[in-house]
């Protein structure tokens, strides 16, 4: 009975859950944005600091459930020194793998893998997008100039 | 239907073991168990008799209303203005021209907002919400209140989940010129004092409106006693269909009232340059209505009135103070609204102090149990209370205390998975 349930909340899962990475609030802070998930309420603050386009550091601060806290320490982990376009690029991956899809190629899938068991659950894939859709939101305004302020996973 | 025992007390006493037959899907496995419903406040399940009677609408007497002469069409209208009637004794024996059909409660309020608020709201009224008031019945006036300048007040509530009464004069004040409230919350279950709340209106000129999605499926209610100017509702949460709701108005108001939507049905007469409006009700059904939804939303009444309400809203208030009872026994829950059955209906919300809602709700699906999570369209209200959502359990007439502690079982089974306890 609980093996679905098991595929959801994998270990690796909870761990991220229960110690996320990239709690530490940031001193310097070139992008900010938030995101919501209007379905629930869920909240997710974002801040990055950039390097040469790149990400050197990010924070990420979510109240929310196992799986979009979950999702969003892994971010956390993943994206430090990648450029807008590998970010966007792990993203697509985040979402082909929580729909069942093949990846792109090219990306270290690593704890990413750990997602997929979401797919069963499709109420929960936006859960699981929050975070990414307000880092790329963030991103790409960044690049073009604009502010942000809010991204939801409408 | 033979679902009705009478107890000692000469009550009608309903058995939901025995009635449960008449829902074919309660006998749906989800995840290999046995489902357990307990999303009623979001809307409830079918009897057989609903579902049949969409069945035979569709296949023996599917026409247009009021506009033609043959039989099906004669049929089709009548079944229509049967369940119009059947509406109209249901919330206390009402005139017909005074019970609309809308797609919900929603709709409804919408309707008032246009067709009577933008006519009557002017900059420097006062519209009274309350600080538990589901988005149906706050974003229209939250809109009417940008375009007009007119203000809003919410009467606060307390630690209990009921509305705060004390301070009623300096909120419901001359300038109010309308009081929209929900009669219970979908969030917190509290029952509102809307009949004292409509005299406060009534004092002040003020008309008064409320939201009854989550009572009249519950409650035995009469709108002329409350003397509300309107009351909405919708079918789905009360056995009926989804897609149909109802705006009850006093038909001096109503009468007074311009039209929600224009096109046909709603026109008495039409030259090229000018249109009158018909009489009521029809002046507010522009277009094809509903029509298979509202017919077989009569059975759904026929069902409740066989039960009756006292008995339905007797279960109710059973089976929510055993659950209130054995969830109050889970120390790292905490259960909202009131703690006395006596002001409160069967929608119960919690949290556990250490699972987010959205885990739980999936965690108790694995387990059969249909629970809802979130902010329940309630965004202020979860503010209110120090919470981003929560989870909600809302029972019905085919609930049993047996659901209720599989749900306390799955619960505590939920702190194993999660919390390693
Ligand atoms: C208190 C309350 N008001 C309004 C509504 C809206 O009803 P509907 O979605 O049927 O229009 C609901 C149902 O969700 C409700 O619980």
């Amino acid at each position: 009975m609980n093996e679905q349930l098991d595929e959801l909340y994998r270990d690796i899962i909870m761990d991220h859950y229960r110690n996320p990475r990239g709690k530490r609030k940031l001193d310097k802070i070139d992008i900010r944005n938030e995101g919501k998930n209007p379905v629930c309420g869920d909240e997710i603050e974002m801040q990055v600091e950039l390097e040469d386009d790149k990400v050197k550091d990010i924070h990420v601060g979510c109240m929310g459930c196992a799986i979009s806290v979950s999702s969003g320490s892994i971010l956390a982990e993943m994206v430090k020194g990648k450029s807008l376009s590998e970010v966007k690029k792990i993203a697509e991956t985040v979402k082909a793998l929580l729909r069942g899809e093949p990846v792109p190629d090219g990306v270290d899938v690593g704890d990413l893998e750990v997602l997929e068991g979401i797919k069963q659950f499709p109420v929960r894939v936006k859960c699981a997008l929050l975070s990414w859709t307000t880092l790329v939101d963030a991103l790409e305004s960044h690049e073009k100039g604009k502010d942000v302020t809010l991204s939801t996973t409408e | 239907m033979d679902t009705i025992t009478t107890s000692k007390k000469e009550h009608k006493q309903l058995d939901p073991m025995i009635l449960r037959d008449d829902f074919p899907i309660l006998n749906r496995k989800i995840n290999g168990k046995d489902l357990i419903y307990l999303d009623n406040a979001a809307t409830t399940q079918k009897p057989w008799s609903v579902i049949e009677s969409l069945r035979r609408y569709y296949e023996y007497q599917n026409a247009n209303v009021h506009r033609g002469l043959h039989t099906l069409a004669e049929e089709a209208t009548s079944a229509f203005e049967n369940t119009r009637e059947k509406v109209a004794q249901f919330i206390g024996g009402v005139k017909t021209e005074e019970i609309i059909y809308t797609r919900g409660t929603t709709e409804a309020i919408n309707l008032v907002a246009y067709s009577w608020g933008r006519k009557n709201i002017k900059e420097g009224d006062r519209i009274v919400l309350t600080e538990m008031e589901h988005h149906a019945n706050l974003v229209p006036w939250i809109v009417l209140a940008k375009e007009t300048g007119a203000e809003l007040r919410y009467i606060p509530i307390d630690v209990d989940g009921m509305l705060q009464m004390d301070n009623l004069d300096q909120i419901i004040a001359p300038d109010t010129k309308l009081v929209s409230v929900t009669h219970m919350s979908n969030v917190l279950g509290t029952i509102n004092p809307v009949k004292e709340l409509a005299e406060r209106a009534h004092a002040q000129g003020a008309l008064m409106l409320v939201d009854g999605a989550q009572s009249v499926p519950h409650l035995q209610v009469n709108v002329k006693d409350i003397d509300a100017d309107f009351y909405a509702f919708s079918a789905h949460k009360m056995l009926g269909p989804t897609g149909v709701g109802i705006l009850y108005g006093k038909e001096e108001i109503l009468e007074n009232m311009e039209p929600f939507n224009y096109g046909g049905e709603m026109i008495s007469e039409v030259r090229f340059d000018h249109a009158d409006w018909n009489s009521l009700p029809w002046k507010f059904e522009a277009g094809t209505p509903n029509i298979a939804d509202a017919v077989a939303f009569a059975p759904a009444l026929d069902y409740l009135n066989d039960l009756g309400m006292e008995a339905v809203r007797e279960h109710e208030k059973e089976i929510t103070a055993y659950a209130l009872r054995r969830l109050s026994e889970l120390k790292y829950l905490r259960v909202f609204g009131p703690t006395d059955v006596k002001h409160r209906g069967g929608a119960v919300s919690f949290i556990d102090r250490e699972i987010h809602p959205h885990d739980l709700a999936t965690f108790l699906d694995s387990r059969g149990i249909a629970v809802r999570a979130g902010h329940h369209c309630a965004q202020p209200l979860a503010k209110r209370l120090g919470v981003v959502s929560t989870a909600r359990a809302s029972f019905y007439i085919y609930n049993t205390m047996e659901e209720v502690d599989k749900l306390v079982e799955a619960l505590k089974e939920a702190r194993r998975y999660f919390c390693n306890e």
